[in-house]
């Protein structure tokens, strides 16, 4: 079983989670033992396609898997020690919101289009603080100011219509950043934004994390917001991690078949000497058929005898030399992945720059 | 700014300022006639069947007894609009609560729920209410809550309807993912947002229990110690070949109470809701 180096500095750890659904066609897993270590300060990016977990994960953390119809059926998610799968709903609307906030793709939808925006900071702050209403009132335009709209005190009365996209995401960033959380959950952030406010967004979400040592865990399907923002990277493929290590590490040497074709798919990509853009072969297969064999087997070049048993997430010893040389991060993070047959970094690959 | 525009929308039609400007007549006729118009609509005050407009203590004509129809109709308002109002709030209540309760967890509680909604939907809703009001002394409760029973199924579906919509929301997901408890979300978040169709359907809701009333009332289920319109007809309906007068006022009264209702109820409709405003 694959553990995650250093538990006990772990601000979050999610240790062998398992959600299963109940669908037409019976049970259906759509997390398989989901591993991976969340560290104060850090931001952490989840990758995937649409449908690998990604979202399910963040849910789950929460408690938030959609009932009837999902639940946790095994594993354990330790926030500083205390898991939460087992937490009562009382303990687990103390901690949403409070210690662990989110911030959702479409900032249209995720604000109440009949309150202003102010109200809805406010109301978050009195549910977890003992703010009075006129201090948290104050404590909202404090915390528009904060996430950089521009005169709060007549924004703080607007309605969630009558702001921009990017001025609703940062909005959507000051009520969760109301109550000062350890985590930070951002689900596909900027995927309805466009991109110039994309970079305006990111560079919001870091500064935030450098200035009051929020540890993010950024979701997102783009390599490239991975590169750019992530200080590690965990890669989903139907509903488990494949691999997972430093930004630096993952993306200059992917050793999971999938992460390098994930990467091989970004145009700026230099792995890949075709004139043409690369494509994974095949399709995410339907997690209601995947049996006991690797779940990328069908799609993977390189698959042998060996991945008719799934690979478990162990930690990649042939990557010991290539994570000092190249990763100037002291912390001692597991580069994991979940391959019968890992890729070996080659010559080609370390040359080209993050 | 919101509130506003939706003052605005609703003042843009001209059905709905019609409709309110009535609406408000007859409140003002109902509410401050019976302090002007100092006649009891209980006592002869001249001979039977007097025609209209022809003898100036009763200017609306007299009944079969003699009764001022004017002061009937000056005196009758309140009960009908009380019923209404009173039977549309406990249909409001039954139906929002079940509809949504229904539609926010889903699953066998949504399962019951519905099929006592459907229960009460194929029942005979006037036969029903009867059945209640003969049990039950008629009195302005009891008339109120026998129209109130039957009718709050429309209510519940739609409140329903709504919450099944609103609940996928992201936002939703957001106030669950901010720590918000479940009582919250279904009043505090979910409701509010439905609010639109409802306040509308609940004006619809008080034209119906107004019209029920009089049929009520028509049928002689009303209350024998109170005056309405509904039972001036039921009374004068077997005259009506001799003296049109004595259920033509009180059925006229009607007529426009809820025709005014429905004209707001409209013009509701058309503010709030924003696929219908561009029309």
């Amino acid at each position: 079983m694959a553990t995650i180096a250093n538990q006990k500095t772990a601000l979050l750890a999610v240790k062998d989670v398992c959600v299963e659904f109940r669908t037409r066609d019976g049970m259906v897993d759509v997390l398989r033992q989901v591993n991976f270590a969340l560290h104060p300060g850090e931001i952490l990016g989840l990758v995937g396609e649409s449908g690998s977990g990604k979202s399910m994960t963040s849910l789950a953390i929460m408690g938030l898997v959609p009932k009837p119809g999902g639940r946790v059926k095994s594993g354990q998610v330790l926030y500083r020690g205390e898991d939460l799968v087992q937490a009562s709903d009382t303990r687990l609307r103390q901690i949403r919101g409070a210690r662990i906030a989110m911030v959702f793709q479409e900032p249209m939808t995720a604000l109440n289009p009949i309150h202003t925006i102010g109200r809805q900071i406010v109301e978050t702050l009195l549910l977890h603080s003992a703010f009075t209403k006129i201090e948290a009132r104050q404590r909202s335009i404090d915390l528009l100011r904060e996430v950089g709209i521009s005169s709060p005190e007549q924004r703080v009365d607007e309605y969630p219509h009558q702001l921009s996209g990017g001025m609703r995401q940062r909005a959507m960033i000051a009520m969760a950043l109301a109550c000062e959380p350890d985590i930070l959950i951002a689900d596909e952030p900027t995927t309805a934004l466009d991109v110039t406010v994309q970079a305006q967004i990111f560079d919001l979400l870091r500064d935030l994390q450098q200035r009051k040592g929020t540890a993010i865990l950024l979701i997102t399907h783009d390599m490239g917001v991975i590169a750019e923002m992530c200080d590690r990277v965990a890669v989903m493929y139907a509903g488990t991690i494949v691999e997972q290590g430093t930004t630096a590490e993952v993306l200059e040497a992917p050793m999971h078949p999938y992460t390098r074709g994930l990467i091989n798919c970004l145009p700026e990509s230099r792995l890949s000497d075709a004139d043409w853009l690369a494509e994974i072969p095949g399709v995410v297969p339907a997690l209601s058929s995947l049996g006991a064999e690797c779940a990328f087997k069908e799609r993977c070049e390189f698959q042998t005898a060996a991945c008719a048993r799934s690979p478990d997430l162990s930690v990649a010893l042939s990557s010991v030399p290539l994570m000092s040389s190249v990763s100037g991060d002291p912390r001692p993070f597991a580069r994991l992945v979940a391959c019968h047959h890992p890729l070996l970094a080659s010559p080609s690959s370390v040359v080209s720059a993050p | 700014m919101k509130k506003h525009e939706t003052l605005q929308m609703f003042l843009r039609s001209p059905a709905a300022i019609l409709g309110s400007c009535l609406l408000l007549l007859i409140m003002l006729f109902t509410f401050v006639g019976p302090h002007v118009y100092h006649v009891d609509p209980l006592e002869m005050v001249s001979t039977p069947f007097m025609e209209p407009f022809t003898e100036e203590a009763a200017w609306l004509g007299t009944d079969q007894l003699g009764r001022d129809v004017l002061a009937g109709l000056v005196n009758g308002g309140a009960m009908t609009l009380a019923v209404g109002a009173l039977a549309a709030c406990l249909s409001l209540l039954i139906g929002i609560t079940l509809g949504a309760l229904a539609g926010f967890y889903g699953g066998w509680i949504d399962l019951l729920l519905m099929r006592v909604t459907e229960f009460f939907q194929v029942l005979p809703a006037l036969l029903f209410a009867m059945v209640i009001v003969t049990l039950f002394a008629p009195s302005i409760a009891t008339i109120a809550i026998a129209i109130g029973v039957v009718s709050w199924t429309g209510v519940a579906r739609l409140t329903r309807g709504e919450f099944l919509r609103l609940k996928t929301l992201e936002f939703i997901l957001a106030e669950r993912a901010a720590g918000a408890k479940t009582s919250r979300l279904i009043w505090r978040v979910i409701l509010p947002n439905a609010l639109a169709p409802l306040l509308v359907s609940a004006t619809f809701a008080v034209g119906a229990a107004i019209l029920f009333e009089a049929g009520l009332s028509y049928l002689g289920l009303g209350d024998p110690n109170v005056w309405s319109w509904g039972r001036m007809i039921g009374d004068g309906r077997q005259y009506v070949l001799d003296a049109w007068w004595v259920v033509t006022w009180p059925g006229l009264m009607i007529f426009l109470t809820v025709l005014s209702i429905t004209l707001v109820a409209d013009g509701l409709n058309q503010a709030l809701n924003p696929k219908l405003r561009d029309r």
